[in-house]
């Protein structure tokens, strides 16, 4: 096992544990949220980290990245490249509309005994039977579905990128994400799995959080048709999420689905 | 040759009745800095709801490029793009236009014709919104009720980015 993904397990064992507030948090955040001209560009920035939005901790895996452009169709991340604290990756944006960029991570967690001792395995699970021992005992699997996005569009929005996967969590602006600013209520709907996702608890925090003492957290609870409303306090790049957990794995050992999501958005001065 | 003396007097005294004017004035201000560019600027009437109901002017930088000139920059202009200049196709026929420099830039608008096109009667807010490369960013509003009863000065005052903002109603 290299360094490397001992340190993937670790981040994503981190990422799945029910108390989300306290693992590192993985974001996207692309370099212009609107842009306009002949040729527009974006550069993306992708890591996991506990301060916003500064990379400190671990890269997102590249594969990871998803690019849906207006017309539904994936794109390319060009000039791609994986660095020790943060990847990056442009987005040629040769199409009018609202580009969605996700990295979904996801597999499946197990935890046992072997040995006399505890242990962890992440993996697919086509891999499980080899990677659990037979001496294993008090094995519980788990799966995982995390889902971190951002939005960006060019000249006018659309709505073509935004359909639901339907699978996990995931958000639908009803205010348009390109229409975010500061001291204005924006409302979006949270499904899990493409239906409303009600009562569950959405956190915003505000980047920059290095040059503040406290986090700031904005918490929202959706309603009984998923939504929420956030009123923005001032203009910056926010990270939106929410996570929960069921018992809707489609992977039958797994007991657990823990499920959580993250947007970037851009709130913009009056 | 009589009845032409007569009919012509007749149409000057109703021709400013049928078309009323909407007279802008923006000052864009002389700066003092290392790096001066001239301002992006969009020129603009809301109706109360913020919804756009008419364009009248926007100003950037039309030396060609790769990436389209200024068009590129349009955002920065960050109201006026998300109210509506998003959805405009640039240059837009008597609308857009080369960046202006510092000092009183006048603009005329006659109601029925573009880009004034026919204001319903309400209450509105003439928008100017500047933007400039290394510099600042600044919108002035000045409400008013069209159609004016009597002619009107109006105005509103810019501090950083925009001066004087002046708007005179012709019945």
């Amino acid at each position: 096992m290299t360094k490397h993904s001992v340190k993937w397990g670790a981040i994503a064992l981190a990422l799945a544990l029910p108390f989300a507030a306290q693992a590192h948090k993985m974001w996207l955040v692309p370099s212009a949220t609107n842009v306009s001209g002949a040729d527009p560009w974006v550069t993306v920035d992708a890591a996991v980290s506990n301060d916003l939005f500064y990379p400190d901790h671990m890269p997102v895996q590249l594969d990871r990245v998803t690019i849906t452009q207006p017309d539904g169709q994936t794109a390319k991340a060009e000039n791609a490249l994986t660095g020790q604290y943060r990847s990056t990756f442009d987005v040629h944006l040769t199409e009018a509309g609202t580009y969605k960029i996700a990295a979904v991570n996801g597999g499946l967690f197990a935890s046992y005994e072997a040995d006399g001792q505890k242990k962890r395995w992440r993996g697919e699970a086509a891999d499980m039977a080899k990677a659990i021992p037979a001496n294993a005992k008090n094995v519980e699997f788990s799966e995982s579905i995390n889902r971190v996005e951002t939005f960006v569009t060019n000249g006018k929005p659309s709505d073509g990128a935004l359909k639901p996967s339907g699978k996990g969590l995931e958000l639908m602006p009803i205010t348009r994400v390109t229409d975010l600013a500061s001291g204005e209520a924006a409302t979006f709907q949270l499904l899990l799995d493409g239906k409303p996702a009600a009562n569950l608890k959405v956190m915003a925090i505000a980047g920059e959080t290095r040059y503040r003492n406290a986090q700031e957290e904005i918490d929202v609870t959706t309603d009984k048709d998923g939504k929420f409303s956030i009123t923005w306090p001032h203009a910056g790049m926010y990270w939106v999420n929410a996570s929960t957990q069921d018992n809707k794995s489609s992977i039958k050992q797994a007991k657990v689905r823990r499920l959580s999501y993250a947007a970037t958005l851009e709130v913009l001065p009056q | 040759m009589r009845r032409l003396s007569l009919t012509l007097p007749a149409i000057l005294l109703a021709a400013p009745v049928a078309a009323a004017d909407l007279n802008v004035t923006v000052q864009i201000p002389q700066l003092n800095v290392a790096e001066y560019h001239r301002p992006y600027t969009a020129v603009w009437v809301e109706r109360e709801d913020h919804t756009v109901a008419a364009q009248l002017a926007v100003w950037y930088a039309q030396k060609e490029s790769k990436e389209g000139a200024g068009t590129k920059w349009l955002p920065e202009l960050r109201q006026w793009w998300r109210r509506g200049g998003r959805d405009l196709q640039m240059p837009v026929d008597g609308v857009s236009g080369a960046t202006r420099p510092a000092g009183e830039q006048k603009l005329s608008f006659h109601q029925g014709k573009a880009p004034l096109t026919e204001l319903a009667p309400g209450k509105y807010e003439l928008v100017v919104e500047a933007a400039r490369e290394v510099g600042g960013r600044e919108v002035v509003r000045v409400p008013f009720t069209w159609p004016a009863a009597s002619a009107q000065q109006l105005a509103g005052q810019g501090s950083t980015e925009l001066g004087a903002v002046k708007l005179d109603l012709a019945p």
